[in-house]
């Protein structure tokens, strides 16, 4: 499989339709003060792909879902999103630029309902204004309803009918998880962020949600780009895979790529540096 | 006995209304401490100054006049108009949020993610210097608040009662109007908060910032609502109490009264700061009837703090407010 940044795509194994690049990394090094956390990435996203980062712990991997979705600004390099450098964002106007999210640790609005969680995902998509809302009258009232289907639908496509009025802070952290990705897909996203949706889970939700990742990616079209440190899920998931270790991009390519890279294999098993 | 019963009853139903205002500040803090974890000093001042802009709007009064007549040797005081109480709250509305704009604009923008010390010595700074402004906008004379409300006690009530019971109740008519206006007000803010897509987004704010961010929430554009807000609530405590007592300074230390109606209903509670502000207005008012005449009165004055002090000590979140959880 070769690609450039201007080719139209590739077909993946199982045939689907990967489309061209959506968004580009480009030499990005991110530093906390005397420690660099990502040192000279580069990498991309396609159109309808299911893209990984994996890594051993502290690899960098969150700091690189941050900087995509503008909650870390990185002192080099450059974002380019739908054939366009991002200007430096802040974390909302990325997000109402298309781009979803889930936090590794669960940031859900815990006082609020299930129902209440994943309308939040909708707020983009309301135009009406102040004066509007507040008189709750036409206008707003008409776009309440038509948001309030979308997120039925969500809610149906994840199975959580059941818990729709249940506060948040009650569910068990697997239901949590869900409902992080339920509020995520609300916003009908042309990019979602997963930042390691599985951890925490028993096996059977895993394999949930390896199921749920995949439904979206195939019904919605959806683009994925997920963070995980459990490789075998990983592997069965994701259609390219990027390796990370030390801040350092160590492998980028296919599962079966990345598996046999001699480098990956070091990192994840450990190797004597003498 | 019954005629006991009776003093009673009418001290608490004073009391009730009372609560009632204490309830309206204490919501004020409420509001903005739930979105941005800012606990406001300033909020008593801010009535005062909401309470002043509506009088000098409605008087037509020339805002700086001291200043400018210094500076420039003029003579000017007023506009020479009477501006319609309508007109004049609309106004003084629009000022408010022009403050809340100035105020995110200029403090808290610059002090996010600081300390909540830090916070509060900045409303402190606040309220000092919005003290000052005040008196400097609209001139440190007490004024009078001339509304179209009515006021002394209500006759017919008073009959009513009489021809009842053999015993006429003394309620004043000002505070029943300040009763039925901050109900509604209540009202529209419940209704704001649950159904509206920037009362979710003030809920999702006041939840968890970095969730907020996710989902594409403005948080300084729902601060800024939030000081307006807060801001519309003081005007509307400031004229009740203006009405009642004119416009100075004292104005200002309501919120004094509204500290331990949070310790009683929890900081991030809004039925909390209802439940707590008729509970002090009511208690206080009862207080004085049965045990400061024993105590030789004045009781007014200190049972608030006790009653927050007791609470402090066996529940220190509150009524309703989110339980404290420390992890060991």
């Amino acid at each position: 499989m070769n690609m450039t940044a201007q080719d139209d795509g590739y077909t993946t194994a199982d045939g689907r339709k990967i489309g061209p690049v959506m968004m580009e990394m480009k030499n990005i090094t991110l530093r906390f003060g005397g420690v660099k956390a990502i040192t000279d990435i580069s990498f991309d996203i396609r159109e309808g792909e299911i893209r990984a980062i994996i890594g051993p712990n502290g690899a960098g991997k969150s700091s690189m879902l941050n900087v995509i979705s503008g909650f870390y600004i990185p002192q080099e390099g450059e974002v380019w999103y739908k054939g366009a450098r991002r200007p430096q964002m802040r974390p909302f106007e990325v997000a109402r630029q298309g781009i979803a999210r889930t936090f590794q640790n669960i940031a859900l609005f815990e006082g609020m309902s299930v129902l209440d969680n994943v309308m939040t995902g909708r707020l983009n998509h309301m135009s009406t204004n102040l004066l509007q809302q507040g008189m709750w009258y036409g206008k707003a009232q008409k776009e309440e309803i038509a948001n309030r289907e979308t997120v039925e639908r969500v809610i149906d496509f994840l199975e959580i009918q059941s818990i729709r009025k249940t506060p948040v802070s009650r569910l068990p952290y697997g239901l949590k998880k869900r409902v992080e990705l339920a509020r995520a897909l609300a916003a009908e996203p042309t990019l979602l962020l997963l930042d390691e949706p599985m951890a925490g889970m028993n096996v059977e939700e895993k394999e949930d949600m390896s199921r749920f990742i995949l439904d979206v990616n195939d019904e919605f079209g959806t683009t994925i780009a997920l963070i995980e440190h459990d490789m075998g899920v990983v592997m069965d998931l994701s259609d390219r895979v990027v390796v990370m270790d030390y801040g350092k991009k160590i492998g980028d390519g296919t599962p079966d790529e990345v598996r046999s890279n001699q480098d990956v294999i070091d990192a994840y098993l450990g190797v004597a540096h003498d | 006995m019954p005629e006991q019963f009776y003093w009673a009853l009418e001290a608490a139903f004073n009391g009730l209304m009372t609560g009632v205002l204490y309830a309206l500040v204490a919501l004020g803090f409420v509001l903005i401490y739930k979105a941005s974890g800012i606990f406001n000093y300033a909020q008593g001042v801010m009535a005062l100054f909401a309470a002043m802009t509506l009088v000098g709007i409605m008087e037509g009064q020339v805002p700086f006049s001291h200043l400018i007549n210094a500076a420039l040797g003029t003579d000017v005081h007023h506009f020479g108009w009477h501006l319609p109480a309508v007109v004049g709250i609309l106004l003084t509305v629009g000022v408010m949020i022009l403050f809340a704009w100035v105020v995110q604009k200029v403090i808290f923008k610059h002090l996010i993610g600081q300390e909540p010390i830090i916070l509060f010595m900045a409303t402190i700074g606040l309220a000092y210097f919005m003290e000052g402004f005040g008196d400097l906008m609209w001139g440190s004379d007490i004024k009078t608040l001339d509304l179209p409300l009515p006021r002394g006690t209500n006759m017919w009530l008073d009959e009513a009662t009489f021809n009842l019971f053999g015993y006429g109740f003394f309620i004043n008519n000002l505070d029943m109007v300040a009763t039925v206006i901050a109900i509604v007000l209540v009202a529209a803010l419940v209704l704001f908060s649950q159904y509206t897509k920037q009362g979710r987004a003030m809920r999702a704010v006041a939840d968890d910032h970095q969730a907020a961010l996710s989902v594409g929430i403005n948080l300084n554009f729902i601060w800024v609502l939030v000081w307006s807000l807060a801001g519309f609530v003081a005007l509307v405590a400031g004229v009740m109490w203006g009405a009642n007592s004119g416009v100075q300074f004292s104005l200002s230390l309501i919120a004094l009264k509204a500290l331990p109606v949070l310790m009683l209903g929890g900081f991030t509670s809004i039925p909390g700061a209802i439940v707590g502000g008729l509970i002090i207005g009511v208690g206080e008012k009862l207080f004085e009837f049965f045990i400061g005449p024993m105590v030789g009165g004045a009781t007014e004055n200190w049972f608030a703090y006790v009653l927050a002090l007791l609470f402090l000590v066996f529940r220190p979140q509150g009524l309703f407010g989110d339980k404290i959880i420390e992890r060991v």
